[in-house]
């Protein structure tokens, strides 16, 4: 299907990022980054707060086209038809149906849970109550949910527990059936066990589909990762196969990070 | 730290004493002015109850008005009153909702948005009379749309329209914006998200502002006067239900009206004591309407914000 290699693997690869600049308003967040997205693997973004990792994490489905004054420089291609996804005439809507979101807090919306994971079914305009029941039991049976919700699907989702929302939030957004999962510090606002269950399911998933996912916990890069980039201060300051970041890093400032100096 | 005396203890529990004085004056007064304020509406309620009291039975419902004071009734008044909240309603709403929901939702921030807001809360501001002036110059005389209810409740409607666009807003803006933001990334549109998310999760605080705007309408005397309501009707406008096809007929908008206030008003300038009672009774009424609407807000906004919550 496709055999680029993926940087400095020889991996297919799913998306790269090219002479990605980023501003909000004057404020340069993001400086020159390349980097690519290895196909059905974990790429973890880390890096201390402010270096922009967040940001470029929702460049990916143009999230910053909500607020104004943001504005984007470079490209983030999309394999394999090589859609660039920042290019101003490619649809954001049409960005967020192939790529999906998990985000830091669970935010399911006030309504069953049922009703948020066919959510995006809804968007598209799809009704038919067959189709919808099974992509309900389908998204929720990979978010490792379904034994839980089975007999309750039409209670409202805030009656979950927070790790049981954020599990609803990533079959939600797997019940588009995305190419790329983002996750933006998917477990910074759980307890020790509920982010256990939200790492291990997110090994399990790369099995399907390419994830990227934006963490401040370390050990969760080193645990969950194929590969890791280092950000700081707006610029990728290291990136490549994750064991080797931790082990043997290249760069002194990423050394410095991983080892705690600083952070 | 180790060697502290009885003589040290007993001066930080003087010290702490002395404090604590100024909770217990600052207490003592806010009571004082509550108590000052609510026992004022209490007593005025209270005489006006003791005043209308006789006049409150049911024929006082479904009589008009008349020269004789016991056989005066405020049936007149209470429909044109409902009536009148009617086409207010149809007035506010659609338009208070549509506006507030494109200020926070579609509006791009900049210069002229913030010149429509700072007016929006001007008008918030405007004394009703103007409203009435407005309306008289405006749809009485340049419209042509008369006297009547429809004027009436389509001057009402602007009065508390910025009301309504104010409390829409401050509904849409207790909306996370992480819940926008999970729409907008499963694809939503715009439109996709005011309709699933943003309108249903706003639903009590717009209504609770809705009704609260309704009960200040139903108090509205100036502009309604202004427009030129008729202080004494002895008629109801037509039904709006008919018994020939299609049924329902919109004649009662054109109809000349006269609404609660202004028959308190008409009564209370009168001489006799008799129609003084008649007042004091239509006065407890119209207190019994607008804390009835505000009850209903409160139980609406609590029925429904149950199955909100993040």
């Amino acid at each position: 299907m496709n055999d680029t290699p993926c940087g400095i693997a020889s991996l297919p690869i799913k998306a790269e990022v090219k002479d990605f600049n980023f501003y909000y308003g004057s404020f340069q967040a993001i400086k020159n980054v390349n980097m690519p997205l290895c196909d059905k693997k974990v790429t973890a973004l880390i890096g201390p707060s402010g270096c922009g990792k967040s940001t470029l994490l929702r460049s990916f489905n143009r999230m910053h086209d909500l607020y104004s004054g943001n504005r984007y420089e470079g490209e983030i291609v999309l394999h394999p038809d090589r859609t660039n996804l920042l290019d101003p005439r490619v649809d954001p809507i049409e960005v967020r149906m192939r790529l999906s979101m998990v985000f830091q807090k669970p935010n399911p919306f006030p309504k069953s849970i049922y009703e948020n994971v066919i959510y995006g079914q809804r968007v598209r305009g799809v009704n038919k109550r067959s189709l919808l029941d099974d992509k309900v039991e389908q998204a929720l049976t990979q978010a490792a949910l379904w034994n839980e919700v089975k007999h309750r699907l039409h209670d409202m989702a805030f009656t979950l527990s927070g790790g049981q929302q954020q599990r609803l939030c990533i079959a939600r957004a797997l019940a588009t059936e995305p190419e790329i999962l983002l996750f933006d510090e998917p477990t910074s606002a759980l307890d020790p066990i509920a982010t256990a269950s939200i790492e291990e399911l997110i090994q399990e998933l790369k099995e399907q589909v390419t994830i990227l996912i934006v963490t401040h916990n370390m050990q969760q890069a080193a645990r969950v990762s194929d590969f890791t980039a280092y950000m700081y201060l707006g610029e990728l300051i290291e990136f490549g196969y994750t064991d080797e970041i931790f082990i043997k890093p290249r760069d002194k400032r990423t050394e410095d990070y991983i080892t705690g100096r600083f952070g | 730290m180790t060697g502290t005396t009885s003589v040290q203890v007993a001066r930080l529990r003087t010290n702490i004493a002395r404090r604590k004085l100024w909770d217990l004056l600052f207490a003592l007064l806010g009571i004082l002015a509550l108590a000052i304020g609510i026992l004022t509406i209490a007593v005025l309620f209270a005489d006006m109850l003791i005043n209308g009291w006789e006049r409150l039975h049911p024929e006082f419902f479904t009589h008009f008005p008349s020269r004789r004071a016991a056989q005066a009734g405020i049936l007149s008044a209470w429909v044109g009153s409902v009536l009148v909240m009617l086409v207010t309603a149809a007035v506010a709403v659609p338009l208070g909702v549509a506006a507030g929901i494109w200020l926070e939702e579609y509006a791009p921030h900049h210069w002229l948005t913030d010149v429509i807001e700072i007016n929006i809360n001007n008008l918030a501001g405007v004394p009703s009379i103007i409203y009435g002036l407005l309306a008289l110059g405006l749809f009485v005389y340049a419209f042509d749309l008369g006297q009547s209810i429809r004027t009436a409740g389509l001057t009402l409607g602007l009065l508390i329209l910025p009301i309504v666009i104010v409390a829409t807003r401050e509904a849409i803006r207790a909306i996370p914006q992480v819940i926008r933001e999970g729409a907008y990334a499963l694809g939503a549109t715009r439109w996709q998200t005011v309709k699933h998310h943003i309108l249903p999760y706003s639903l009590p605080g717009i209504l609770t502002g809705v009704i609260i705007g309704m009960a200040r309408a139903i108090g509205e005397t100036a502009p309604i006067i202004t427009i030129g309501a008729l202080t004494f009707i002895a008629f109801l406008p037509p039904a709006p239900v008919t018994a020939a096809a299609p049924f329902i007929s919109f004649e009662w908008l054109q109809a000349p009206f006269t609404v609660m206030p202004i028959q308190i008003f008409n009564w209370t300038s009168r001489p006799e004591a008799a129609f003084q009672a008649n007042a004091a009774a239509a006065g407890v009424v119209l207190i019994a309407m607008t804390l009835a609407m505000n009850g209903l807000a409160i139980w609406l906004r609590y029925r429904l914000r149950k199955n909100i919550k993040w």
